[in-house]
């Protein structure tokens, strides 16, 4: 349940990439990804080159190696799926190792793993590299709506102690001896999640109500906006930037 | 001694028909530290929201500091009554301790130098300064009740309103706690189950029950009532001597 | 079901993403009376809620887990529009800080989990509702149908995505049977988890349902019958002549007979079990496959009855 610790998701220091505004981490990483997909699946050398690249900016950044396997964990459910592409494709098919694989499967599935792994890693050095209220920060100034950042304002604040709470009542029924095994079993389970939305909704009558306390008038406060630099900008562009010239090179070359 | 509280006849019902305050009259002087007794469901909490303007008079009127509390002065108000809610989890809704504690002055209109300020102030008057980057769901118990007060005293209150400030705390960050508030230059009204806190805390005490204020006098004194403490369903803890303290 | 970069082409992720802004901004500003003031902390509590329900894996059968979608139950507890707000930041959250779904697929998760379970599943909880007076029963009854069928119509909208934008050389309407029939299941589970959460909410506080609002109200708006009567209707011609279809069409069945057989086996040898082997001898009987089929032919419907509805709606004021 590695989604119940947000703290499990940030990697601290003070490196570079650390210091760069979220906002302008958040574009660099939204650039980057278009380039990664954009790029055609058979410049092999392109996606050569970006894992490279990732490797840097973990390097920078000092996130462990470790750290990113263990968090690309998310990816295994597509990846069966694209394992899963060679041998149920239609032809042409090649022979390997005396198992018939699809052409087009085998091509899919390197695509779905280059392209996603690339995706998957970025996310993941965003994550390692920038405090989440950062991040929030930054898709403020980005003019994502606010209503939306200020709900997932929210909703990070809260995770951990909603998943705390979840944790409680399962451990309750585990200590009564309760281990569903089949979906009509599972009725206990639901009853307590339905228990959990109505603690939720309770709080959040609760929290506003604290916020009304303080002065609330319908509106957040924005707090302090952080200074750009153009070196900034260019530090943060570094990475989409290359993306964008190497993908560009591989559309014409393979394209 | 100027009034910084007044409750009068105050009178309120929930939708649905329970009558949770039936003529509520109370007067707090300034740098008073009054606690509020009573059992669960008697009032306490909705007399309280009334202090805030989250519910709002009338029937009955308040007034804070000579100024009624009515639509037109209900942030000003807000901003002078700081309300500490007894889950920290409940006050503490910004990503972090620093967010967190300039909400209040932020809505206010404080900005800039000022706010950082305000914010600095306030966490060191709560001795919690070093945290102020944290996240609040990654302090112990105790951190975020104090974090909770500074969250008001940024604020500059005159009046602070504690909910069971004292509840679930382990012992040394229940005598932090108390430490911190003794030395708070604010009128203070404490509700509390806790009643030795509320003796080392507050000369004052007064007793809600069914939405009427039905004891008002020196905390040792009500004490030391017997018989008024069991019709109220108030006990001292086991082996507790008021004399001896 | 998180897409991840790179599965859907960029050029259909990007189309994706200008729906899903779309439709999301059609939501907020739907919502924004809801969402001005008291139901932003509301709004992210639930979001959390969403959030801790996703990661809650239920057993479908034994040996087969799915986890929560939760969009249709959104829906059904805070009413369609803030419920597509509140699910999006799950899903915008899970991309940008736990690289669940690719950040160049957004708008294709959005769609999918936000947008099409939420609205279809509230479409179906009240067209379920509408031929019956206000009760707890119709309310739970129609709980289940809203909340498995928008995990299948989920899962259709992610075959006409990778029909428009995937890669790989796969029959889609196999893969269209294939994650029909296995998402059929898996909202079944859905299902009954939803008339649990909805059944617990009415008991304790019935004011939060806000698909059981009329419970208290009398005299709410109803779908009328007229219109019930027509998108009856059609979804039973749309069952019957999609059941007839699948039928006739063998070889997809076969093909999905041979997956769930292969699904079954899945735990020890994913790979060294080829699909094309003769193994499906275990998989699902022609009977079964139809099933399946009709579950399909109930997605088509539900497609084709919104469409009715909307343009019901449009001719006849309310």
């Amino acid at each position: 349940m590695s989604g119940g610790h947000a703290h499990a998701l940030h990697i601290h220091g003070h490196s570079v990439v650390h210091r760069l505004p979220g906002h302008l981490k958040v574009a660099a990483l939204f650039l980057f990804v278009v380039a990664v997909v954009a790029t055609p699946a058979r410049a092999v050398w392109a996606f050569g080159l970006y894992a490279s690249v990732l490797g840097l900016v973990a390097g920078l950044a000092g996130v462990p190696v470790r750290f990113i396997a263990r968090r690309m964990l998310v990816e295994v459910p597509f990846l069966a799926f694209a394992l899963l592409l060679p041998l149920v494709g239609e032809g042409p098919f090649l022979e390997f190792g005396g198992v018939r694989l699809s052409e087009a499967g085998v091509l899919a599935a390197w695509t779905i793993l280059a392209k996603g792994s690339c995706g998957v890693v970025g996310s993941i050095l965003l994550a390692a590299t920038t405090e989440i209220p950062n991040i929030l920060a930054g898709l403020n100034r980005l003019r994502a709506p606010k209503a939306i950042v200020a709900i997932a304002g929210f909703m990070v604040r809260y995770l951990e102690v909603i998943s705390g709470e979840m944790a409680r009542m399962r451990v309750a029924m585990a200590a009564r001896g309760y281990e569903p095994k089949a979906f009509w079993q599972v009725k206990a389970l639901a009853t307590s999640a339905g228990a959990l939305f109505i603690r939720s909704y309770e709080r959040g009558e609760r929290v506003y109500m604290a916020m009304v306390a303080r002065g609330y008038a319908g509106s957040m406060p924005t707090f302090g906006d952080v200074l750009t630099s153009t070196a900034d900008v260019v530090r943060a562009l570094a990475l989409p930037g290359l993306a964008v010239i190497t993908a560009a090179v591989a559309l014409v070359v393979s394209g | 001694m100027s009034t910084s509280i007044s409750v009068t006849d105050l009178t309120f019902s929930y939708p649905g028909g329970l009558k949770a305050l039936d003529g509520v009259n109370l007067q707090i002087g300034a740098g008073e530290r009054v606690a509020m007794f009573g059992p669960n469901g008697a009032g306490k909490t909705t007399l309280v929201l009334h202090l805030n303007g989250i519910h709002m008079p009338p029937p009955g009127r308040v007034v804070v500091g000579g100024t009624p509390l009515d639509d037109t002065s209900v942030m000003d108000i807000r901003r002078r009554v700081g309300m500490v809610f007894q889950d920290p989890d409940d006050q503490l809704f910004m990503p972090t301790v620093r967010q967190d504690v300039a909400f209040g002055p932020a809505n206010f209109g404080v900005s800039g130098d000022e706010l950082d300020q305000r914010v600095l102030d306030a966490l060191g008057a709560v001795e919690m300064v070093h945290a102020i980057d944290r996240a609040p769901h990654h302090l112990s118990l105790g951190e975020r009740r104090r974090v909770a007060v500074a969250t008001v005293l940024a604020s500059k209150p005159e009046i602070l309103v504690l909910d069971e400030p004292s509840s679930n705390l382990d012992p040394a960050s229940r005598r932090e706690l108390a430490t911190i508030l003794k030395g708070l230059d604010v009128t203070m009204l404490m509700v509390t189950h806790d009643l030795p806190y509320a003796l080392e805390l507050c000369e004052r005490a007064v007793i809600i029950d069914a939405g009427k204020l039905v004891a008002d006098g020196g905390t040792r004194e009500l004490l030391g009532d017997p018989d008024m403490m069991a019709v109220h369903r108030l006990e001292l803890p086991y082996g507790f001597d008021l004399k001896a303290v | 079901m998180h897409i991840p970069d790179g599965f859907i082409d960029g050029t259909t992720s990007l189309g994706a993403g200008v729906i899903a802004a779309g439709g999301v901004g059609g939501a907020l500003r739907q919502s924004a009376a809801r969402l001005k003031d008291r139901q932003i902390p509301l709004a992210g509590l639930v979001a959390a809620f969403v959030f801790v329900l996703q990661m809650l894996n239920f057993p479908v059968l034994p040996g087969m887990s799915g986890h929560l979608l939760g969009g249709a139950l959104a829906a059904i507890l805070m009413g369609p529009s803030v419920a597509v707000v509140v699910v999006s930041v799950v899903i915008i959250l899970q991309a940008m800080l736990f690289a669940d779904g690719g950040v160049s697929a957004l708008g294709l998760n959005l769609i999918n989990m936000a947008v099409v379970t939420t609205l279809s599943g509230w479409f179906m909880f009240r067209l379920v509702r509408a031929p019956f007076r206000p009760s707890r029963r119709a309310v739970l009854g129609a709980s289940f149908v809203a909340a498995t069928l928008s995990v299948v119509v989920s899962a259709v909208m992610f075959v006409v995505e990778y029909a428009i934008g995937g890669v790989g050389g796969v029959n889609l309407f196999n893969v269209l049977l294939l994650m029909a029939g296995s998402h059929l299941l898996i909202g079944i589970g859905e299902g009954f988890i939803t008339v649990a959460v909805v059944g617990a909410v009415l008991q304790a506080r019935p004011d939060l349902v806000f698909g059981a609002s009329d419970l208290r109200a009398e005299g709410s708006p109803r779908l009328p019958m007229k219109r019930f009567w027509i998108l009856a209707g059609v979804a039973a011609a749309m069952l019957v002549s999609l059941t007839v279809f699948a039928s006739s069409n063998p070889d997809g069945l076969q093909w999905v007979a041979e997956q769930t057989g292969l699904a079954q086996e899945a735990q020890g040898s994913l790979i060294a079990t080829s699909p094309l082997s003769n193994y499906g001898a275990a998989g699902l009987s022609d009977g079964a496959g139809r099933i399946v089929a009709a579950a399909v032919g109930m997605v088509v419907t539900f497609l084709l009855g919104w469409l009715t509805f909307t343009i019901l709606r449009r001719r006849s004021p309310v």
